[in-house]
């Protein structure tokens, strides 16, 4: 028997109230350990992928969604570009780097993402087996697509026509896994990556019976024409590993990822390609902060709603002590004359407050772990599925912070009632 | 003498001051304090237990002055050495009867007899996990004993320990108060007006009010 023991057995003597208790802290907390976690992955991924990235370049559009489809992978992509006009743009002196994307395809709602080695560089991959392609239709998996996919190096498999799940397949031609990515926490763990060659030759294939004839899909990534006039199969030759794809046709790619030479580029570079080209160039930093902007009231609204939460916790405990220490005056006097001093009273109140509220934040930090888990298991939204519901952050500590203020402030006034407590007096009250 | 009273007085903020009589008790001795309503009993018990300070005099048990311990020293050597039975049980109900006497050990940093073989004694050791609300009275009074005598103190004071009990627990409980007290060598004080503890104390104190 000790304090702790005690203040124990006079909260579950009472189980409702402190039940009741628990729970209403609990949820507040849930809420700030929900938005905790989701604020900090977003921002964290939405960083981390977009570093070195100054510039998308693609068709017009929305602005955001441009960023979306082509550093996130989100979204559907706006549409194609002349690859003629996206190579004007590399030339230009303001430009340090720029990296083409070619997409339209999937595998199993996977992207197939045709670029060259720099997009590798850009997110400093490492690779778990294999090495980057080299050969038309020739891939590399990400971490997380050769796990759902369950491929292995030498396998082969079709894409299928299209961003998302359910169009139809390109069984011509075989994708041939060659190499393999180690988990990066990047965007390219979703993603599976080929050059653009193989991408564009994938729609040859569909196209095979009127050579001559452009298909025009709404997201065709790809002018159709056969090069085989030189007497050589493309098909059989190493694919260009950096820059632009060589060709001399008609081609198209989907967006360019741009670095800036120098700061100027900033200001220039974007309003050269908006108001002088068919083209729109938007700053994923620029894009995501606006859309943080959007998402912003929802968050001090949620946030609002959790502070509110917890106050009234912290009122709805201060009540329970002072109420159920009105009704218990007489075992404190009784604790007294056993030889419990006036401290050991304060400390009774005060660990039935803490203890009220940690467990308050212990069951808040699991429902709202709980709560992430159970909307990214329903959604089959790609941008929610990005949140891993099991990462701990140092700030939950912060809760239990949050916690233990709470418990401390609303046992003050109940504590000092008790340490107020004149034994003689109560004991002669009947 | 194990408990000794010199001169003792007490006023309330605002009322004329009390005094009481002098007395000594020696170990395994016992005595009955008789008055009144309005005497002053309880405060002279209170007096006893340094429950309440006084305005004058000495209170001595077993050579320390209780008047010179001051704060959480007066709370230890209070739970050490004095054992109270109140009117009413008064036992804490959360917890169950041998952890009402545990949390007693606990309290005063004394090692005892064990709870249960101290129930065994009272004769109330099938309740020992039982919860407090299910006790009848006179079993809930018994339990107040065991948790005045659990850590064998040199004094026991017993405020009205009959008042709400029928005549044959009232029997009981002072046969029983009078025998422990004996066994651990306690000096025993009952307050009471009640007729039927009389013809069982030899020694009387009788308070006059004023």
């Amino acid at each position: 028997m000790n304090l702790l023991t005690l203040s124990w057995k006079y909260l579950s003597f009472r189980p409702l109230a402190t039940g009741l208790n628990v729970i209403l802290l609990a949820f507040g907390l849930a809420i700030i350990t929900v938005l905790l976690l989701v604020q900090h992955q977003f921002e964290e991924k939405m960083t981390r992928d977009a570093a070195g990235i100054d510039l998308v370049v693609g068709a017009k559009g929305s602005p955001l969604q441009l960023i979306l489809s082509s550093v996130y992978h989100i979204d559907f992509p706006t549409g194609n570009i002349k690859m003629e006009e996206a190579q004007r743009i590399s030339r230009s002196r303001l430009v340090k780097q720029v990296i083409p994307l070619a997409m339209g395809d999937n595998v199993q709602g996977l992207r197939i993402l045709g670029t060259n080695h720099d997009y590798l560089d850009l997110y400093s991959v490492k690779f778990a087996v294999g090495k980057a392609w080299e050969q038309p239709f020739e891939v590399t998996l990400g971490a997380e697509s050769a796990q759902i996919l369950g491929l292995k190096l030498g396998d082969t498999f079709s894409g299928s026509h299209g961003i998302s799940v359910g169009s139809h397949d390109h069984d011509q031609h075989a994708f041939t896994v060659t190499g393999i990515l180690a988990p990066s926490g990047k965007v390219v763990d979703r993603l599976v990556l080929t050059s653009i060659e193989s991408v564009w030759y994938t729609h040859d294939e569909e196209g095979g019976a009127e050579p001559d004839t452009i298909t025009q899909g709404e997201e065709e990534p790809l002018a159709v024409e056969e090069g085989t006039e030189l007497g050589i199969d493309p098909h059989l030759q190493p694919v260009t590993a950096r820059g632009f794809p060589v060709t001399d046709q008609d081609r198209e790619v989907t967006t360019l990822l741009v670095r800036y030479r120098n700061p100027m580029a900033a200001i220039q570079l974007p309003r050269m390609i908006n108001s002088g080209t068919s083209m729109q160039a938007a700053s994923p930093a620029f894009e995501m902060s606006r859309l943080f902007e959007l998402l912003g009231v929802g968050i001090s609204l949620l946030q609002g709603l959790a502070i509110a939460l917890v106050v009234i916790a912290g009122l709805s405990i201060f009540i329970a002590l002072y109420n159920s220490l009105k009704e218990r005056k007489y075992d404190l006097a009784i604790l007294r004359t056993l030889g419990a001093s006036r401290g050991q009273l304060v400390g009774l109140v005060f660990l039935e407050g803490i203890s009220l509220t940690i467990l308050g934040a212990i069951f808040g930090i699991a429902f709202g772990h709980g709560f992430l888990a159970l909307i990214v298991e329903l959604t089959s939204q790609e941008l929610v599925s990005l949140v891993d519901p099991w990462v701990f952050l140092t700030e939950e500590l912060l809760i239990f912070g949050y916690a233990l203020a709470v418990g401390i402030v609303a046992s003050l006034i109940p504590a000092w009632s008790a340490y107020q407590t004149s034994i003689a007096k109560q004991l002669t009250k009947t | 003498m194990l408990l000794k009273t010199t001169s003792l007085s007490f006023a309330y903020p605002g009322q004329p001051s009390l005094s009481f009589p002098d007395f000594s008790l020696s170990g395994g001795e016992a005595l009955l304090l008789l008055g009144k309503s309005g005497s002053g009993k309880t405060t002279f018990l209170n007096l006893l237990a340094g429950l309440l300070s006084l305005s004058h005099g000495e209170v001595i048990l077993d050579g320390t002055v209780l008047s010179s311990l001051q704060g959480h020293r007066l709370d230890l050597f209070r739970g050490q050495h004095i054992g109270i039975v109140f009117q009413k049980p008064h036992l804490i109900a959360a917890l169950t009867v041998k952890q009402n006497l545990e949390l007693a050990q606990f309290l005063s940093k004394k090692k005892g007899p064990s709870p249960l073989s101290l129930l065994q004694d009272l004769g109330i050791a099938s309740k020992a996990s039982a919860a407090v609300g299910t006790l009848s009275e006179g079993e809930a009074q018994r339990v107040s004993i065991a948790r005045a005598l659990i850590n064998t103190p040199k004094l026991i004071l017993a405020d009205e320990p009959t008042s709400s009990l029928d005549d044959e627990h009232a029997q009981r409980v002072i046969t029983l108060l009078k025998s422990e007290a004996a066994k651990i060598g306690a000096a025993l004080v009952i307050v009471t007006h009640d007729q039927r503890v009389k013809s069982e104390v030899s020694q009387v104190l009788e308070l006059k009010s004023e």
